[in-house]
């Protein structure tokens, strides 16, 4: 039995890991040099408006807010360990990282079930739209289940998550932490991996061209066929 | 200075007899496929109506196009922050509710169907749920004034008319009406590049076509709500926008776009305008009545020798100059001063600009019949059947002058052309006519030879690409057809 559950274990947590985390890096790429026509968020706001919105704002808003407290946790565990020895702040953050959970949980509710009632939706609603919202769900359902029922969240990520993660990272995989974990914690753990290994072949691969260069880019923007500056710069000197 | 050149185009309205000759062949070339059907990259619209998409010149509704705050141009729809905020959800996007949803005839029941008492009819399936659907609207619902009371009394240029004004359009309501074909402008100040968060949307620099890169959209869809023409559509099958393209690929290679050269009332006009890009903001940013005026102040003239030695400085070609010199659309608006650009308020800058039409009906509804009240041929223009500040209100930013201007030329140089070919009218008052409208004889000929008898080559004006090697990128232009048309060569597979 031991045995088993040792293959179990490094099946899901070394294997599943390495393997999603070097699919993500090169297909990412891969798909990004060579087929980016597929790099798209899919809009399907044209299609149906109001429904939308109850959807995609509440979802991105929650997931986003979300995946940032797990960086700071995963980067800075000391930092979130003494932040939470006041037992006020601990309230503070546990509360709010729930409610964006549920406020993240009940957008994806509302994705769902636009995709399932809107006829013209649904015409556009490919099996790895479902696959990635069977996922998102599961990994939603459980994290809110480890954090109500476990009463952990940050401290525990900090303290437990974050050592085996960065032991990941560190190629050198230390399980102590994490094969005595219940069932929930586990499955948490492993539709993450799965997502991010099935991430580069899904409509997620939106997250990656996020348009940051808008921010600080000229508005209008003009591409010349042949090399302006040269021609420019040339005549600008024999004057 | 930094002169560049500019492909711009005039739209002669009181050629177009609204046989959508034009839409027809721009969808067979480049919207025949999925998630494009409903788009019409050329539109002709009825006016006074709401066009397509309806009332798309709301834009209380789409807050298109840009607007003054506190002296500064800036977009209406978006900024930075707005850009991050609305990325997920955009509250002024069109949707589909907005065009229609397009369909197609299932022909196959009139084969099929049971033997009855009904003739059988070809029922009207969506193309994009395949299901049979109960119409609602179309691209041309409203054509020649159908459904005018829910169309035509809504156009959003109606505004500001005084009841009168809005009386005498409706009062013989089938009577008053021209056609306003419609593509994208190319302007000088795109309100959809500027807006667009990935810089997918770009201007050319070499002959300013304003183009969508398909590998670069991302579907954040911020340049449909802020191209206030509404000429970006959005691909919902392949999850890219797309937008007219002036047909590039027939420019590059000396030929008019498809629209242009199937134009069966010859009212289109294609050529190159010089004009400095340095003056670009400056001009977008003058208060509304300074506009059109501005605008045609940023083209500059291609027989000065300081424009053409510039011109040649910026990497201009000789061909591209030579074309200048020829273009009609020069003569047309800045020589003779009769065209205007369409709703320059919304600060774009477009570089489609259109001949206001002199509509004929100078009549007024008497009892149960017409009658004429003009019986001059210089006949007043404040009783025209379409008021001018109707015009005004598309054409010159509620200016009447310009409109004023280039209808009085227009009816000088018909009084003038008939007093030399029929000879009913006194050469003298059509001198004085002429004098009046601030036209010479040698103009006036030149506008009746550009307007009637102009030939093909006259009409456009195509300067050299000098893109030689880019054509490589096309391989065989038939061979994706129906599927991506011309352009790269993968298949457009919508992302998982
Ligand atoms: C980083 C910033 C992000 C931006 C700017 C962004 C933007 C978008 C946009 C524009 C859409 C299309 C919405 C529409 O249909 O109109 C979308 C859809 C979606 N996004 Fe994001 N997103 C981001 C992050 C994320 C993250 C972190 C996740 C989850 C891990 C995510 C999951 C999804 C999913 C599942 C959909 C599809 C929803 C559906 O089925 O309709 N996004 N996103
Ligand atoms: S008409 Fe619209 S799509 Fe065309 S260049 Fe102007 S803003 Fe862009
Ligand atoms: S083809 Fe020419 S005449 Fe016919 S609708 Fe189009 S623009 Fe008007």
């Amino acid at each position: 039995m031991d045995q088993f559950n040792e293959i179990i274990n490094t099946f899901f947590f070394i294997i599943l890991p390495y393997l999603s985390i070097f699919t993500f890096l090169l297909v990412s790429i891969y798909r990004y040099r060579s087929r980016s026509f597929v790099y798209s968020s899919l809009s399907s706001q044209f299609l149906e408006n109001r429904q939308h919105f109850w959807g995609m704002v509440p979802f991105h808003y929650g997931i986003l807010t979300i995946l940032a407290g797990h960086l700071v946790w995963f980067l800075f565990p000391k930092t979130t360990l003494l932040w939470n020895s006041v037992p006020l702040r601990l309230y503070i953050m546990e509360v709010s990282v729930f409610i964006f959970g549920l406020i993240t949980f009940t957008g994806l509710i509302n994705i769902i079930i636009r995709r399932r009632s809107d006829k013209k939706t649904r015409v556009i609603t490919t099996t790895t739209d479902w696959i990635v919202l069977i996922l998102l769900t599961i990994q939603i359902i459980s994290g809110l289940y480890v954090a109500f029922f476990y009463r952990w969240g940050s401290s525990w990520f900090a303290s437990s998550m974050s050592p085996y993660l960065h032991s990941i990272f560190k190629f050198n995989p230390d399980l102590a932490f994490i094969s005595s974990m219940p069932f929930m914690v586990k499955l948490h753990i492993i539709s993450a991996f799965s997502i991010i290994l099935l991430f580069p072949f899904t409509r997620l691969v939106h997250v990656l061209v996020v348009p940051n260069p808008y921010l600080w880019r000229k508005p209008q923007v003009v591409r010349w066929n042949w090399d302006r500056k040269k021609i420019r710069d040339i005549e600008n000197n024999s004057i | 200075m930094d002169i560049r050149s500019q492909i711009s185009m005039v739209f002669h309205l009181d050629k177009c007899i609204g046989c959508h000759t034009c839409s027809i062949a721009c969808k067979n070339i480049w919207t025949d496929r999925k998630g494009t059907e409903y788009m019409w990259w050329n539109n002709v619209e009825t006016k006074p109506g709401t066009g397509f998409p309806t009332k798309w010149e709301d834009q209380e509704k789409y807050k298109g196009g840009w607007e003054l705050k506190k002296g500064k141009v800036v977009l209406k729809s978006t900024n930075k922050v707005k850009t991050v905020t609305n990325i997920f959800h955009n509250p002024n996007m069109p949707t589909m509710d907005d065009y229609y949803e397009p369909w197609e005839y299932d022909y196959k029941e009139l084969f099929n169907s049971k033997e009855s008492d009904d003739q059988p009819t070809a029922k009207p399936v969506s193309m994009v749920t395949g299901e049979y659907i109960d119409i609602k609207a179309g691209p041309n619902w409203d054509d020649d004034l159908s459904g005018s009371p829910i169309y035509a009394r809504n156009d959003i240029n109606l505004e500001n008319l005084t009841p009168e004004q809005k009386k005498q359009m409706f009062e013989i309501e089938r009577l008053v009406m021209f056609y306003l074909p419609r593509i994208c402008n190319h302007c000088l100040n795109p309100a959809c590049v500027a807006s667009c968060p990935s810089g997918a949307l770009y201007k050319r620099g070499e002959d300013g076509i304003v183009l969508l890169d398909q590998k670069r959209c991302r579907a954040w869809r911020a340049c449909i709500s802020a191209c206030p023409y509404k000429k970006t559509y959005y691909n919902w099958s392949s999850g890219k926008s797309e937008k007219c393209i002036l047909c590039f690929p027939r420019v590059e290679t000396g030929q008019a776009p498809a629209c242009f050269h199937s134009c069966v009332g010859r009212i289109r006009y294609l050529g190159v305008l010089l004009y400095d890009a340095d003056k670009i903001e400056e001009i977008a940013s003058l208060p509304d009545e300074k506009l059109v005026e501005a605008h045609r102040s940023i083209i500059l003239d291609p027989f000065d020798e300081k424009v053409i030695s510039e011109a040649k400085r910026n990497g201009i070609a000789d061909s591209t100059i030579d074309a200048a010199q020829k273009s009609p659309v020069y003569n047309f608006v800045v020589k003779w001063g009769l065209a205007l650009p369409p709703h320059i308020e919304y600060r774009t800058l477009p570089m489609l600009f259109y001949v206001p039409p002199l509509l004929p009906v100078m009549s007024a509804q008497d009892g149960d019949t017409v009658k004429n009240i003009n019986n001059e041929f210089f006949p007043d223009f404040e009783k025209a059947r379409v008021p001018m500040k109707y015009m005004a209100n598309l054409f010159s930013a509620g200016n009447e002058s310009f409109i004023r201007y280039t209808l009085e030329k227009q009816t000088a140089v018909r009084a003038y052309r008939r007093a030399v070919t029929v000879g009913d009218i006194d050469m003298k008052d059509a001198e004085k006519a002429l004098l009046k409208a601030d036209c010479s004889k040698e103009e006036a000929e030149a506008i009746y030879k550009s307007t009637s008898l102009s030939t093909f080559e006259e009409r456009f004006v195509i300067p050299a690409s000098h893109r030689e090697q880019a054509i490589e990128m096309y391989e065989d232009p038939l061979k994706l057809k129906q599927e991506t048309g011309f352009g790269f060569k993968d298949k457009p597979k919508r992302g998982l």
